[in-house]
């Protein structure tokens, strides 16, 4: 018995003699309670930034292109969906089509990453930093760097689970579960984004 | 015949997934379109949190597919994670108040 399948099937805990709860294999529940905890740590950063955005009297609205941004979002939600057909195939037993789509997804995330600190570092040109901008009050650029580097962090972490599970994927020492698994925290990190973007970016457009 | 019908699902399925993107694509459109208009800025907060929201359900459900799972771990998931983030909601007055410099409430 592996131990993605402990939970399934309705069978019995020799511990305390009950059924499984949710009947979701291990992994896939420690996955989705990290998404939980991890939703929590985003919503209080996102949270704290609207505390101190409506409670400074010169909060800076600096961003006048939002064709990046537009690109940054189109790219990520491409590679929710290039993550699906990479599962779909995964579970059709297709282990070609999964790897190759897999690793289109972490294209997807590598190109994000790129725009993202091309963004900053014309952002930093401008004279923007954690603790000073030209605009305004200076929590503006240490919120800014904040959220956005929070959540960069998670696209890389996620850009390399990807390489790791896809190449261990094609030997054959993870299964489509695997692929399933990080598929979730892959559209996690797609789901924060749909948040960052409006609170952070299209909030702060100069008009 | 059994791989044709597989390959058959396996393409119904990619179809619904391809629906779901273009919904969160049109939505991402919305939210930009939003930005533009002349309201107040409270409005636009309230406009796109309600897209962002939706755009987060249809993510949730379909791509992650939490509606495949057992109700219950939809619940526990659901209803966990809504209250914290309600519990968040608690200091927004005092946020406000900063902004006139009231350094401690006055009740």
């Amino acid at each position: 018995m592996t131990e993605a399948n402990l939970t399934m099937g309705g069978q019995e805990s020799s511990l305390t003699g009950l059924g499984p709860a949710f009947s979701i294999p291990t992994k896939k529940l420690a996955m989705w309670l990290f998404i939980i905890a991890d939703t929590m740590t985003f919503a209080a950063c996102l949270v704290a930034y609207g505390f101190v955005r409506n409670g400074s009297a010169n909060w800076p609205r600096p961003f006048h292109s939002i064709t990046n941004v537009a690109l940054m979002t189109f790219i990520l939600l491409t590679s929710s969906l290039t993550m699906l057909i990479g599962l779909r195939a995964a579970r059709a037993g297709d282990k070609a089509a999964a790897f190759r789509w897999t690793m289109i997804t972490a294209a997807a995330g590598i190109l994000f990453g790129v725009l993202h600190v091309r963004e900053w570092i014309g952002l930093i040109g401008e004279g923007m930093t954690l603790f000073h901008n030209p605009w305004g009050t200076p929590l503006f650029g240490a919120s800014f760097f904040s959220i956005t580097g929070l959540h960069l962090t998670h696209v890389t972490g996620g850009v390399i689970a990807l390489i790791v599970v896809g190449i261990r994927y094609k030997s054959g020492r993870y299964n489509a579960d695997d692929i399933e698994v990080l598929g979730l925290y892959w559209h996690f990190v797609d789901l924060v984004w749909m948040f960052v973007v409006p609170l952070v970016y299209l909030l702060n457009l100069a008009h | 015949m059994a791989t044709e019908e597989s390959h058959k699902n396996r393409n119904n399925e990619i179809g619904k997934d391809l629906a779901v993107y273009l919904c969160l694509l049109a939505l991402a459109a919305v939210q930009f379109v939003i930005a533009y208009q002349n309201i107040d800025a409270s409005q636009m907060l309230i406009r796109m949190l309600t897209v962002a929201i939706v755009q987060a359900g249809l993510a949730v459900m379909f791509f992650m597919h939490l509606w495949t799972e057992k109700r219950g771990f939809v619940l526990c998931v659901l209803i966990s994670t809504i209250f914290v983030l309600l519990a968040m909601q608690y200091g927004w007055t005092d946020s406000t108040r900063m902004v006139t410099g009231a350094p401690f409430s006055k009740s």
